[in-house]
């Protein structure tokens, strides 16, 4: 209870010293206010998968992997093939992360990842199609292997380069052939996302987890070269005029990275 | 989002019901519906009915969450088995079942003065019996009705609505085949005073000046919904517990 106390009285310190900083026009590691931390990525890290990718921001590392596998089309689409997302925040990659069934924020991650992918209509659903009764299903993984703020930036990243970087499976009498590839998959447009959150009256892009622990609005805006593709706002709330203004960075933000996930 | 054009929502500036762009279906609020709970509420909004309970402030549960600051909220949306016209849904929750819960938490987190209640939890708890697209916005308004019944005090009142994209009209309140086969979905909540945005989620294609002008009409239809609310209670403390008809 007193460390408890302890943490409490801390927050509170840290959110006055945080929003004075801020106020001067300083960030704590440093960064502008819409500046991300350097970003990596690694191409097809996993060879057992159809494609992959390794993406990380800062100290936040995030592992995406394809694998396709022979599904029955839902029944209101028997010409398209699926699209199942999962993700996963590892307990190694946070203290605060606990082992068991996905909790709500990494569910919120993977939904709102989905929705990007999906929104964006990057993948021609229809080419996942083998036979009537018969189309491919096309899971990714999504791995949070260390979560050090904005988590859900780096699973875009992750996620789309693996996508970039997937190979289309050879198909013989319906059935996959393990192993063997025809061509690469192909994309329409390349999504990306972009989280703010702010503190006090300040926005910040790509926030560290000491900046989430204090932040009282997130919102995550996906974008594709031309359009909005997904929104979700998390925490807290926030004006029309600042939506629009985030609007604008996202799209702005939006084709750094994709320079990034095209190099 | 298939964003499919073959599938023709829109025909002469009229939408498959007969509603125009940016006309709302019936809505029809209840409160008191539940005497056993601290505050409720019943919510009709066209094939939408959806039941909402408020219990608390109450002691909190596991105790060691509990904050010496404040009350916490929470929240638990689920859809029943036999809410949709397909198959025999699965009753738990679900990954789209735990995502609502989540942001309809954190709309109430804003409005309720969760620093007079320290120690305690405030649950809200939303059941969707029949569904028709829709269902999280009209939930938050239920709950924010609800929570007024149960005397929780709150900053101000919400209303919710979604607006989107189909046959590339933007269009207020989408039915399910609107949200099925539109080009994009963007549930909103608007708070009554301030004209805060609680609630923002957003799928399919949408450019930057079709968010301005959806949300322009999702201000709009807020503000038609916010009088509902606000005479549903009226209509409560002045007149009573009424007949409730499910």
């Amino acid at each position: 209870m007193v460390s408890e106390m302890m943490e409490i009285v801390m927050q509170k310190m840290r959110r006055e010293v945080m929003e004075d900083m801020l106020n001067r026009g300083d960030r704590l590691d440093g960064r502008a206010f819409d500046e991300y931390r350097p970003i990596k990525i690694q191409k097809n890290p996993i060879a057992t998968a159809d494609g992959s990718a390794y993406a990380r921001i800062g100290n936040t590392q995030v592992l995406a992997a394809v694998k396709f596998d022979v599904v029955a089309p839902f029944p209101d689409r028997p010409t398209e093939g699926a699209l199942i997302m999962n993700a996963e925040h590892l307990p190694l990659a946070n203290p605060a992360f606990e082992a068991g069934p996905p909790d709500e924020n990494s569910i919120e991650m993977a939904r709102t990842v989905d929705r990007a992918i999906r929104s964006s209509e990057a993948i021609d659903l229809n080419s996942l199609f083998i036979e009537e009764g018969k189309v491919l299903g096309l899971f990714v993984d999504i791995y949070v292997l260390d979560h050090a703020g904005n988590y859900t930036d780096a699973a875009t990243l992750a996620t789309t380069a693996a996508l970039l970087n997937t190979r289309m499976p050879k198909i013989e009498n319906g059935a996959i052939v393990r192993g063997e590839y025809k061509d690469y998959l192909k994309l329409r447009a390349i999504p990306v996302s972009c989280t703010s959150i702010r503190i006090g009256k300040n926005w910040l892009v790509d926030p560290t987890e000491y900046e989430e622990k204090i932040m009282e609005t997130r919102i995550t805006i996906a974008t594709t070269d031309t359009h909005v593709c997904a929104m979700q706002k998390g925490k807290g709330w926030l004006t029309k005029d600042e939506l629009f203004d985030n609007i604008d960075v996202a799209f702005k933000k939006g084709s750094e990275l994709r320079k990034i996930l095209l190099q | 989002m298939s964003g499919n054009q073959s599938v023709k929502l829109i025909v002469d500036g009229k939408r498959l019901d007969g509603r125009t762009l940016n006309e709302l279906r019936k809505i029809r609020i209840e409160v008191g519906v539940i005497p056993e709970a601290d505050g409720s509420a019943y919510i009709e909004w066209g094939g939408n009915k959806i039941i909402c309970g408020v219990h608390g402030p109450r002691e909190c549960i596991p105790r060691h969450e509990a904050s010496p600051f404040r009350a916490l909220v929470k929240c638990r949306y689920s859809m029943s088995p036999f809410a949709s016209l397909e198959e025999h849904g699965k009753s738990g929750p679900s990954r789209r079942s735990t995502e609502l819960s989540k942001v309809i938490r954190e709309v109430f987190e804003n409005l309720i003065l969760t620093e007079e209640f320290p120690n305690t939890q405030i649950d809200i708890y939303v059941d969707v019996l029949q569904a028709e697209g829709g269902t999280r916005t009209a939930s938050i308004t239920a709950a924010a009705v609800a929570l007024v019944n149960a005397g929780i005090p709150m900053r101000e009142l919400v209303s919710a609505v979604s607006v989107g994209k189909a046959n590339d009209e933007i269009i207020v309140d989408l039915g399910k085949l609107e949200d099925n086969f539109g080009q994009s979905d963007m549930p909103v909540a608007f708070s009554s005073r301030d004209k805060k945005i609680l609630l923002l989620q957003m799928d399919g294609l949408l450019t930057k000046d079709e968010i301005k002008r959806a949300l322009q009409m999702a201000e709009e239809a807020t503000t038609k919904i916010g009088e509902l609310q606000r005479k549903a209670i009226t209509k409560f403390y002045e007149e009573g517990e009424g007949e409730f008809v499910l």
